[in-house]
């Protein structure tokens, strides 16, 4: 009953007016970058945060959340009509949905897709109401050793995961410490890395490297490929999917739904990855697999599903541990903490409005993305024509405007332009700047927590293995670390990401 | 045995964090290490500054013996011209104003593309930063003097 009265009180914070106002924001934003391709939910949100300074917490986190889930929709909308994925998450999606589109169907696969969505988005902000009180109860008893582990098995989790060479990307892991330890030490006071610049006596702004990175990186790597971009619009008739497809669909939404709920909680892992899973599964359990690639339905359903599910569960960890499962996550938990909020196990217990206001957000989110995305597809479709070129300068300029207004310092502009040059050679190195974002966000957490570990054991590293919470942990980071470094997990892991990378070269 | 160096990916990557491991050890040196039970504020940048270094010699070795060559590329002119727009914003927007300081932006960035149409971008220019005062100064009352001097 408790869930109900906890979930009662969400609706009732996320149904004011002006919360209502900053999710529709939220989702209209997300589907727009989700649509547009050159432009993630990352840099967006990056961009968006200074500006919800003045908003209060609740409704400025709703209408970060809905811009992330929003996109999720966005991709897969352009996925199917035009054979672009907006997004990664919905590289898979043009499999099938494309060859739909052109047999005539892009209506019912558009529908299905959306419901898809809907029912995982559904499923997990019940799973999030569900699981998320004793996750974080439990946490609460934590003490900076046991965070101190949980905190590394994020981290190596997270580095291992995520696609890419494990040791370069545990590299950067170590990167984005070094960077979030930049400014006045909490004990003693001395100012570290400052190079002699007060402005960094408060360390570097989350927002300022997540634009540097992400935004302006981006933008460095783009305009050195050349622009393609053919726009095949097919006409969208007849919205409404058969009987038929309904009855085929049911058991890809389900099963993509539970794929992206498993892969959601699991730091470092991508949407895209949870919705290429969920395709190979339905390829798998398919009665008829050669139709898949000629536009079977499920391979719309299950993908959608899984990609909507894996972006809503990654807020599970986030909320209730500390811990940023993804980029956008760090991004989430970086503005919790300029909110002044710490994150943690305690936010459900010190904010609950914050806490169940948000789950119950992203649920009308999701009502809102359904009902307004199929009615505006065209107007999206007509923005897929903007040209790059006319894009990235307004990119520029609302980045630059975002970053100044934090501190109306010009220093950041300077700290950003820096980080859009690293952003770029980190892209061009391979190593991937995710895992340095969440390194950084977590860098003086990690640091407090040993410190403090330490302190409390006179000194005694054991600490970190007899205590059996932290044990726990510190053998899963061991497993994980093993497990993923065997030759033949990794082969195959790689295979998976590489394809739901390249996607569909058809 | 001879390899190209230059376009050798996880050769640089290894330099890369090499580098950034050993500035951040030398660096913390100068602050004291305090010891495992008191940690001074030297102690975790150093500790991570070694482990770096390890990374990125296991990296440079991956390097030389797989020889993978660097795949991304960046055009130079956006690499010089982005930053510069950006420094540019940030110099005239404590001296100029917010105007002169966003169409600078605009139309520099613009410029670091591989197509530019002169009045197309003009145009942009002169959108993007009408709508930009609109919303920003007038809108959401961002507290910066349009045009310095006024």
């Amino acid at each position: 009953m408790e869930l109900f009265n906890n979930l009662i009180f969400g609706f009732s914070v996320a149904l004011s007016l002006q919360n209502l106002f900053y999710c529709f924001i939220g989702v209209l934003v997300g589907t727009l970058i989700g649509v547009l391709p050159g432009i993630g939910p990352m840099a967006t949100i990056a961009m968006l945060l200074p500006l919800t300074f003045n908003v209060p917490p609740v409704a400025a986190m709703i209408m970060l959340a809905g811009i992330y889930y929003g996109a999720m929709y966005g991709g897969s909308t352009t996925s199917i009509l035009v054979n672009l994925p907006g997004e990664t998450a919905s590289v898979v999606t043009c499999i099938d949905g494309y060859q739909m589109a052109r047999q005539g169907r892009a209506g019912a696969a558009l529908a299905i897709a959306a419901i898809g969505s809907f029912f995982a988005g559904t499923v997990c902000t019940l799973l999030i109401a569900f699981f998320a009180p004793p996750l974080a109860e439990f946490a609460l008893k934590f003490s900076s050793a046991e965070y101190f582990s949980l905190m590394l098995m994020g981290l190596v989790a997270a580095a291992v995961l995520a696609h890419g060479n494990m040791v370069k990307s545990l590299a950067m892991v170590v990167v984005g410490l070094l960077l979030g330890i930049v400014g006045a030490d909490v004990n003693s006071g001395i100012k570290r890395f400052a190079f002699g610049f007060y402005e960094l006596a408060d360390g570097i702004g989350v927002v300022t490297i997540a634009v540097g990175v992400f935004a302006v990186g981006e933008i460095l790597s783009n305009l050195s490929d050349p622009e393609e971009r053919q726009v095949f619009t097919s006409k969208v008739m007849n919205l409404f999917p058969t009987r038929e497809d309904l009855k085929r669909s049911f058991g890809p939404i389900v099963r993509g739904t539970g794929v992206g709920a498993f892969f959601g909680v699991l730091p470092g892992t991508t949407p895209a990855i949870a919705s290429f899973s969920s395709y190979m599964i339905e390829k798998k359990l398919g009665k008829d697999p050669s139709r898949f690639g000629q536009g079977a339905i499920e391979g719309v359903a299950g993908p959608e599903s899984a990609n909507n599910a894996d972006a809503q569960c990654k807020f599970i960890p986030m909320l209730t541990l500390g811990i940023p499962a993804s980029g956008t996550m760090a991004l989430m938990l970086g503005a919790l903490m300029i909110y002044g909020i710490a994150p943690g196990p305690q936010v459900m217990t010190d904010k609950p409005d914050l806490f169940w206001g948000l789950i119950a957000s992203m649920w009308i989110g999701n009502v809102m993305l359904l009902v307004l995305n199929l009615p505006l597809i065209g107007m999206w479709v007509r923005l897929l024509k903007l040209p790059y070129r006319l894009l990235f300068p307004a990119i520029m300029a609302f980045s630059a405007i975002g970053i100044y207004s934090v501190n109306s310092s010009s220093f950041d502009i300077y700290l950003m332009a820096i980080f859009g040059v690293l952003g770029i050679v980190w892209r061009m190195l391979d190593c991937s700047p995710v895992p340095m974002m969440l390194g950084f966000v977590l860098g003086p957490m990690v640091e407090e927590n040993l410190r403090r570990a330490l302190q409390v054991s006179r000194g005694d590293p054991s600490v970190f293995v007899t205590r059996p919470i932290s044990l726990a942990f510190v053998v899963a980071t061991v497993l994980i670390l093993i497990v993923m470094a065997a030759p033949a997990v990794r082969k195959l892991w790689g295979a998976a990401g590489a394809s739901s990378r390249e996607g569909v070269t058809e | 045995m001879k390899i190209a160096l230059r376009n050798n990916k996880d050769f640089w990557a290894g330099i890369m964090l090499i580098t950034t491991g050993a500035v951040s050890v030398l660096i913390a040196r100068g602050y004291s290490f305090g010891s495992t039970m008191r940690m001074g504020p030297g102690y975790f940048p150093s500790v991570l500054g070694g482990i770096l270094v390890l990374f990125g010699l296991y990296v440079m070795i991956m390097g030389l013996r797989s020889g993978e060559k660097i795949t991304v590329h960046c055009s130079i002119r956006a690499l010089i011209v982005l930053p510069l727009s950006l420094l540019a914003f940030g110099v005239l927007m404590t001296h100029a104003g917010f105007i002169p300081a966003l169409a600078v932006l605009i139309f520099g960035s613009a410029s670091a593309g591989r197509e530019f149409k002169f009045v197309e971008v003009l145009l942009l220019t002169l959108i993007l930063t009408g709508f930009s005062v609109a919303v920003f100064s007038w809108g959401l009352g961002l507290p910066y003097p349009l045009i310095k001097g006024f």
